[in-house]
């Protein structure tokens, strides 16, 4: 929603009271919250590297997911050029590279969903299977389910976008939507940061 | 009398259905503040009652009042639903119902994430009772909780909780976490975003103030206890092993995760006190507040380092020096700021023409017990002594110090202090007073006494005691001062109730005070202000009523 900006006084009409957007403060608050959650599942993955008293191990059986990576960082990109793009009214432009954003986030989720059916049934890795296990799938399905919920909403604007809803007055919301994306990336950085590189 | 035909609002008129559907379906957040403090009163009286089946089994020695599984559940859901059902909502309540008319604004950011917020609390409370129905499970064993509020690992394993009982504990403190993340978000966007024409983050009232700050604290502290309870229903659902030790998991990663978010709640629950007692304590002692800037600095102080202490609740598990040491040097730093706050309150009212009415008389006993709760706290404090004391009715005594003593009666100064704008109606001074003294009287036999049996080595959480240990006397006495609470708590539903049917008509502004919400009708109209304010000072209204002698020329 716009911000208010009402006059403060008949004797000083120059001064003019305004206050930040309450989408942007709500969805700032909400990464807030998500952060806190998101660190304590990487402080228990860092707690419990090594200490799995079975196999498999994660230099075993993990490899590295570059294409998903880039992707879905790249996907940040995108979303940001989409909002840009509708901030400056050119519609057409913001549908093609949000169609391009929900491409490279599904793409991501593909892979994930790869990445785990390789783990499930070649390697015999599940969720009970020892600590790593554990803290593999709940830390990087914590991050899978941020990614899920982001493409379900691209996906309704999406919708709205090919029904031609979408119009230059929506940006801000797009653009407190693309705060979210950009966080289910940046955390991305850290998840495959402690899983891939410092895990393994 | 004149007053008993005035109509409170038009909805009397209504038919019951419509009214019911009304409140059901509200997003108006004078509404949803009521309904999270009369689901708190509920949950008020079921908690009071666990209370009570624990102190009457601890009455006498080798009592048998109830089975020791019965025991065990009394203290846990005890705990677990005065914290999590009847604290945090209450204060959500409050900070719902005030915090708009303070700031001059028609409703909170985002209405319907409110209402939200609210059914998710009142559900996560129904869920976590209906463990007492469905706790069994299939394996017919299980019940309520009984694993303590803090579910330590590994009482919380299948192997030793059958049935669902921990399940509906998880689930229901889950849920009703999410609630309160939304309420947070709500009141942080509200603070920021919706404050009326004039009102800097400097003139804003410390009830905005402290609620901000518990705002940003429940985000931050909440979500923890959110992670670490989706890690347990992991363990417990899909056979995960965070907490398992057969298979390498740590019992100690639980006590860390949950303490995380345990010590910020307490001052998630204490700040909003300080809110109240912020308020109240200058309108009734005539003076505007003592020292408002550094008031704000030690809210925000103790925000901070308030995120730093959790493992003192952990000295008696065992850690390492360097970590005993830093967590008694911040504990011990915690009492700065509070401390400051105390003086503070102390100045405001020094030279003040103090009016002894209930709200002021609960606020200046929150002075004195707030007070006695940190000291204890900071006796506690020393990693040594927390070894003798910790995990006995030492600690029992303190934390309820800090919150009956503080928090609760802070709550019962708001109740008095905004019932007249909430309800239309001036409450009953006598029946306020009788509460207060018998409630005192009720408070201070119960947890005064409670600390002596604690030095004398009386374990928490005990199911029964021999006779002769020097406990006998104590124990009595405790119990003897729940009788006092009791009747104080049926006391003031009871005129609460009286008031709000025979009570004199308040007007709007009863206390002669200084704050937005007066400025409204009493109760105040949806949209709350037929033209949003513009202020100048601090007490807008003390500007308004003295244009002579404006507060903005001073600040």
């Amino acid at each position: 929603m716009n911000s208010q900006a009402i006059l403060l006084s008949s004797s000083s009409p120059e001064l003019v009271w305004k206050l930040p957007s309450r989408g942007h403060v709500g969805m700032l608050s909400l990464i807030a919250a998500e952060l806190a959650i998101f660190t304590i599942f990487v402080v228990a993955y860092l707690f419990y590297i090594g200490k799995s008293l079975t196999g498999p191990m994660p230099k075993n059986v993990l490899e590295v997911p570059i294409f998903a990576t880039i992707c879905l960082l790249s996907s940040s990109w995108t979303i940001h050029v989409a909002v840009k793009a509708l901030q400056n009214g050119r519609l057409r432009t913001f549908g093609a590279w949000w169609f391009v954003t929900m491409s490279l986030g599904f793409i991501f989720l593909v892979e994930t969903g790869r990445e785990w059916h390789h783990l499930i049934f070649e390697k015999g890795l599940t969720i009970s299977t020892n600590l790593f296990g554990t803290t593999y799938y709940s830390l990087v399905g914590l991050h899978a389910f941020h990614v899920v919920v982001g493409l379900i909403g691209i996906a309704i604007a999406m919708i709205l976008i090919l029904l031609g809803k979408v119009k230059k007055e929506h940006s801000e919301r797009a653009d407190v939507f693309s705060l979210y994306w950009h966080f289910v990336d940046v955390v991305w950085i850290v998840v495959f940061t402690v899983v891939y590189i410092i895990g393994r | 009398m004149a007053a008993r035909s005035i109509t409170l609002s038009a909805e009397v008129s209504q038919p019951i259905g419509t009214t019911l559907h009304d409140w059901v379906v509200t997003v108006d957040h004078k509404k949803l503040g009521i309904l999270y403090i009369l689901y708190a009163l509920v949950f008020l009286l079921i908690g009071g009652i666990e209370a009570t089946i624990v102190r009457v089994q601890l009455m006498v020695p080798n009592n048998h009042f109830v089975s020791p599984q019965v025991f065990n559940r009394m203290f846990t859901m005890h705990g677990t639903t005065m914290i999590f059902f009847v604290a945090m909502p209450i204060l959500f309540g409050f900070a719902n119902y005030l915090i708009p008319l303070m700031i001059g604004t028609r409703d909170m950011a985002f209405p319907r994430l409110n209402a939200w917020s609210f059914w998710l609390t009142a559900f996560g409370g129904l869920l976590l009772y209906f463990s007492f129905i469905g706790g069994n499970g299939l394996y017919g064993a299980g019940n309520a909780p009984d694993v303590g509020w803090f579910a330590y690992a590994p009482l919380t394993a299948t192997t030793f909780s059958l049935g669902h009982s921990t399940d509906f504990w998880t689930l229901g403190l889950l849920v009703s976490g999410f609630g309160s993340i939304g309420t947070a978000i709500n009141i942080l966007a509200t603070i920021i975003c919706l404050r009326c024409p004039g009102m800097t983050l400097g003139k804003m009232p410390l009830l905005a103030w402290m609620n901000l700050v518990t705002a940003a604290m429940v985000l931050l502290a909440i979500s923890p206890l959110t992670a670490a309870q989706i890690m347990l229903s992991l363990d417990r659902f899909l056979g995960g092993h965070f907490f398992d030790t057969q298979a390498g998991g740590s019992a100690v990663l639980w006590m860390h995760f949950f303490w995380i978010f345990g010590h910020p709640e307490v001052y998630v629950l204490v700040l909003p006190a300080f809110a109240f007692a912020s308020e109240i304590i200058p309108v009734f002692s005539r003076k505007p507040i003592f020292g408002y800037p550094v008031m704000v600095a030690a809210t925000i102080a103790i925000g901070f380092v308030g995120f730093s202490v959790w493992a003192h609740h952990m000295f008696t598990v065992g850690m390492n020096s360097y970590a005993n040491s830093f967590f008694t040097i911040t504990t011990m730093v915690i009492g700065i700021p509070t401390g400051i706050k105390i003086f503070n309150w102390i100045g405001t009212m020094w030279g003040g023409k103090i009016a002894f009415k209930t709200p002021m008389l609960f606020c200046i006993a929150f002075l004195f017990q707030f007070l006695i709760a940190g000291l204890t706290g900071i006796m506690l404090s020393a990693a040594p002594f927390d070894w003798q004391l910790g995990n006995s009715y030492f600690v029992v005594a303190h934390f309820h110090y800090v919150i009956v003593g503080g928090i609760l009666f802070t709550l019962f100064a708001a109740f008095y202090y905004w019932f007249p704008k909430m309800s239309g109606r001036m409450y009953n001074e006598t029946l306020g007073k009788w509460h207060f003294w018998l409630f005192l009287i009720g408070f201070h036999l119960t947890f005064d006494f409670m600390h002596i049996p604690g030095l004398l080595g009386m374990p928490r959480r005990i199911y029964t005691y021999e006779a002769g240990r020097g406990w006998d006397i104590w124990n009595l006495i405790c119990t003897i001062g729940v009788f006092f609470q009791i009747v104080a708590t049926l006391l003031f539903i009871g005129s609460l109730l009286w008031s709000y049917f025979n009570g004199k008509a308040a007007g709007n502004d009863p206390w002669d005070a200084w704050t937005l919400e007066w400025s409204t009708s009493s109760p105040p109209t949806e949209y709350n202000f037929a033209q949003i304010p513009v202020v100048k000072s601090r007490r807008p209204l003390w500007d308004i009523k003295h244009p002579e002698d404006p507060d903005w020329k001073y600040e």
